[in-house]
């Protein structure tokens, strides 16, 4: 593990080394590329206006995980409990993934209008499938004996789910929520992109269309370290709630 | 009583059972023993239900029954405990399951606890205990069950020698101090004459009674009573052939 650390950190520094170095020899204009030293700098400098634009893009991913939770869990289990239903919706769940978040972005913009529920359904259908398919892949790999020895308790459905089903498929569900956390800001930002006021998305696209790149990169720093904010989290959860492993 | 009358079962091609009848008596101890993959785990499987009968008819208590889901406790090789519960919840689970006042059956689980030396580990979990302790969990949860049968499926196989011949004594207080009738698969002869009233010795698919051996030595056994030597010898003779029948 220590071993590991420090191999992922000394590739880390060495990649960083590297840019700076070969921005400075080379005199790369900051609109072109910004230095690691610089982009660094901007991110803490700028803080004023970086910390408000993140705060909405983190406000959007997290309503949005909320919203695509309360639809993905009842819908795997409903898809569980009936075989027909998830027969049917199948189709449907794998061309929702077919079709690229890209071409949908426009659309939401002008049936939702430029604020927030435009992007929080862009990150809530993005995390969707993860989290339905991983749950349901839980629900399913639990196994046969168990379901029986519940049947032969007399067990209903209901209290199956609650006593066998959920805790079986908590694992599954993490993984799938892990997925889903670090692909939400995906979401999120192109909705800004497309159509915004607000968020570190449409910082990014203002401050290209100035050539701030560096802050670009700035914006770029910070959504990266809300992703990995954001896994620490359901990491966290995770250990909490699967105390058993 | 239960009574298994006539029953049948194929799986394609395969004859686990034709015209297979059964009577295990109240309160008492029937072992069936037969070479492997005669079908004993499906004649358990179909008696709980788990897979349809194609005919046949069972009987519990004079009464007939479409299967003993409801009627029989079944503990098996696997002690299926869930590692998310604790040991005293997870002997609770039947109680939990059926709705029964949990009070009455945390006191009944308790002194369960204490009858088979598992007290001081209401609180552990599963996995931070030896298989020994799980199985007899496990066995405590099968006693939680408000059921007069019992259905053992080599309860003590996956277990080490020495851990079995000490949970064997516990098998026998299912039958002396709570009275169940007990019917139990083993693949294990000596665990079999230890504890059987009556040793049933299974042919080859499809599975029909080969002998029944009705064994009156007071219990608890030793290994060593010439009487048992005997008996072993016997029914390690009819499985051979039954294994060499099954070859041909």
């Amino acid at each position: 593990m220590q071993r590991s650390n420090l191999i992922a950190a000394t590739a880390v520094i060495g990649i960083l080394v590297f840019w700076e170095i070969t921005c400075r020899v080379l005199q790369i204009p900051d609109f072109i590329l910004p230095a690691p030293a610089q982009i660094l700098t901007v991110s803490i400098s700028k803080m004023d206006i970086l910390l408000p634009h993140a705060g909405v893009t983190l406000l959007e991913i997290q309503i949005g995980i909320l919203l695509s939770l309360s639809v993905a869990v009842p819908l795997a289990m409903l898809m569980f409990r009936r075989p027909a239903v998830e027969k049917a919706l199948a189709p449907f769940l794998i061309a929702s993934q077919a079709v690229p978040v890209f071409a949908i972005a426009p659309l939401l913009v002008v049936w939702l209008g430029y604020g927030l529920t435009s992007k929080v359904l862009m990150a809530a259908i993005i995390i969707f499938f993860p989290i339905t398919v991983n749950l349901l892949e839980g629900f399913k790999s639990c196994r046969r004996e168990y379901r029986i020895l519940f049947q032969l308790m007399g067990a209903g459905f209901f209290k199956t789910m609650r006593l066998l089903y959920w805790p079986w498929a908590l694992p599954h569900f993490f993984a799938g929520l892990k997925v889903g956390v670090s692909v939400a800001t995906i979401g999120a930002v192109i909705g800004e992109w497309v159509g915004a006021q607000k968020g570190l998305g449409y910082l990014m696209i203002q401050s290209n269309a100035r050539l701030r790149v560096d802050m670009v990169f700035a914006a770029i720093l910070w959504l990266s370290l809300m992703g990995v904010g954001l896994w620490i989290l359901v990491g966290f959860m995770e250990r909490k709630f699967i105390h058993w492993q | 009583m239960l009574k298994i009358s006539n029953l049948n079962k194929h799986f394609a091609d395969l004859r686990v059972f034709e015209q297979f009848n059964l009577a295990v008596p109240s309160c008492g101890f029937t072992v069936l023993i037969g070479p492997s993959g005669c079908g004993k785990s499906t004649l358990f499987d179909v008696l709980m239900g788990a897979v349809p009968k194609d005919r046949g008819k069972f009987y519990w208590q004079n009464e007939s029954v479409a299967n003993l889901a409801s009627k029989a406790a079944y503990m098996q090789q696997n002690d299926l405990l869930l590692p998310w519960f604790s040991l005293l919840d997870n002997a609770l689970l039947p109680a939990r399951i059926v709705g029964s006042n949990l009070t009455k059956a945390n006191d009944k689980a308790l002194d369960l606890f204490r009858r088979l030396k598992l007290n001081g580990f209401e609180s552990y979990h599963p996995q931070e205990v030896s298989g020994g302790m799980r199985q007899r969990c496990a066995l405590v949860r099968t006693l939680m069950f408000e059921h007069d049968l019992v259905l053992l499926d080599e309860p003590l196989s996956a277990l080490d020698a020495i851990t079995r011949r000490s949970l064997q004594s516990l098998l026998l207080l299912l039958q002396v101090e709570f009275h169940k009738t007990i019917l139990m698969i083993t693949h294990d002869i000596e665990e079999a004459l230890l504890l059987a009233d009556e040793l049933v010795v299974l042919t080859h698919r499809p599975m029909s009674i080969r002998e029944k051996l009705v064994l009156e030595i007071p219990k608890p056994r030793q290994m060593s009573d010439p009487r048992l030597v005997a008996i072993k010898d016997q029914v390690i003779q009819q499985l051979e052939k039954e294994l060499n029948n099954a070859a041909f």
